[in-house]
């Protein structure tokens, strides 16, 4: 096996780990995990330290969860995308060169 | 590492505003000089930013129970620096603020000093530091890793200098909103490590040549990756 597809393999082996770990610390330590936002908690606890008001509020919200959900998707895929096609690109080049050396 | 629309006292809305301003202009002036440059790093450019991308639409669950998200700007760091990292966040919040009410235009200053300078800045001197000490991998790693951490540190003490606790200071107030968002950022940040380690490694085994005219140039270490 080469080296970086055993690197792959501890990478993913490593985030695998992480993520069970994830799902039964939280109930080891006694906390009933509600999977909520850290933005959203550091809001609520400004609320709860002060009586502050924000004074702008978002200029567009998506009008609801499922729309929230198709536009994070749509910046992971144009990420993505991106990302892939780029790799594939300089595969295809390397081919190209040990082709015509 | 949002701090949400309408969150930050309008004085410090114009402070964080007034301190990130500089680093995206010369970020600019960077990004122009390495594309007039080395017109052939724009597909590692459009890569970077298109990491960026990915990795901060991502909500991870993590061990506190709640979830957050990694920020993808390590990779930007390590191969064209912390200033034109700077101008990709801005790239990154700008959508999250307009298109998912995530973060804000009034904190926009601030979630670009935390997410595009700090983290960033932080990630590029891990790299430079332990490159030559713990090899390519680990450094890589380690740079991601504390760059994704910083970011999350530095906006926990934006939010204390803005509200510091009514006893105790900023520096409760520091320890609490650091609960929040240091600590579980933890997983999530050493997740962004190994998979920034990767991604560069697959680049590079594919296209050695592409960063040598970047930082991450110097074709001794090149060699032993």
């Amino acid at each position: 096996m080469s080296e970086l597809k055993k690197l792959t393999l501890i990478v993913a082996l490593l985030i695998a780990v992480i993520l069970l770990l994830t799902a039964f610390v939280p109930r080891m330590m006694g906390l009933t995990p509600e999977w909520g936002g850290a933005d959203t908690a550091a809001a609520n606890k400004i609320g709860e330290m002060s009586d502050y008001k924000p004074w702008f509020s978002p200029l567009w919200e998506p009008p609801s969860g499922e729309i929230e959900t198709l536009l994070f998707s749509l910046q992971a895929a144009i990420g993505a995308g991106i990302i892939g096609y780029i790799a594939g690109l300089y595969t295809g080049r390397k081919e190209k060169n040990r082709d015509n050396p | 590492m949002h701090i949400m629309e309408g969150f930050l006292p309008l004085v410090w809305v114009i402070f964080w505003y007034c301190v990130s301003a500089p680093f995206i202009v010369y970020g600019i002036w960077r990004l122009k000089k390495v594309v007039n440059e080395h017109p052939e790093s724009k597909p590692m450019l459009a890569v970077a930013g298109a990491f960026a991308f990915v990795l901060s639409s991502l909500k991870i669950p993590s061990v506190t129970g709640s979830c957050s998200h990694p920020t993808g700007t390590g990779f930007g760091a390590i191969v064209f620096g912390p200033a034109i990292t700077s101008v990709i966040s801005v790239i990154v919040l700008l959508y999250q603020a307009l298109l998912l009410a995530h973060g804000g235009i009034t904190t926009l200053g601030a979630n670009v000093f935390s997410m595009g300078i700090a983290g960033p800045f932080v990630a590029y001197l891990a790299y430079k530091t332990l490159r030559g000490i713990a090899g390519f991998n680990i450094a890589v790693f380690a740079a991601a890793t504390l760059g994704d951490l910083a970011t999350y540190v530095t906006t926990s003490i934006q939010l204390a200098l803005a509200f510091p606790a009514p006893v105790g200071g900023v520096l409760k107030s520091f320890l609490g909103f650091s609960g929040i968002f240091a600590i579980t950022q933890m997983p999530l940040a050493i997740i962004e490590g190994l998979v920034t380690m990767l991604l560069l490694r697959y680049l590079l085994a594919l296209k050695p040549d592409v960063f040598r005219a970047f930082h991450i140039s110097d074709k001794s270490k090149l060699a032993e990756a």
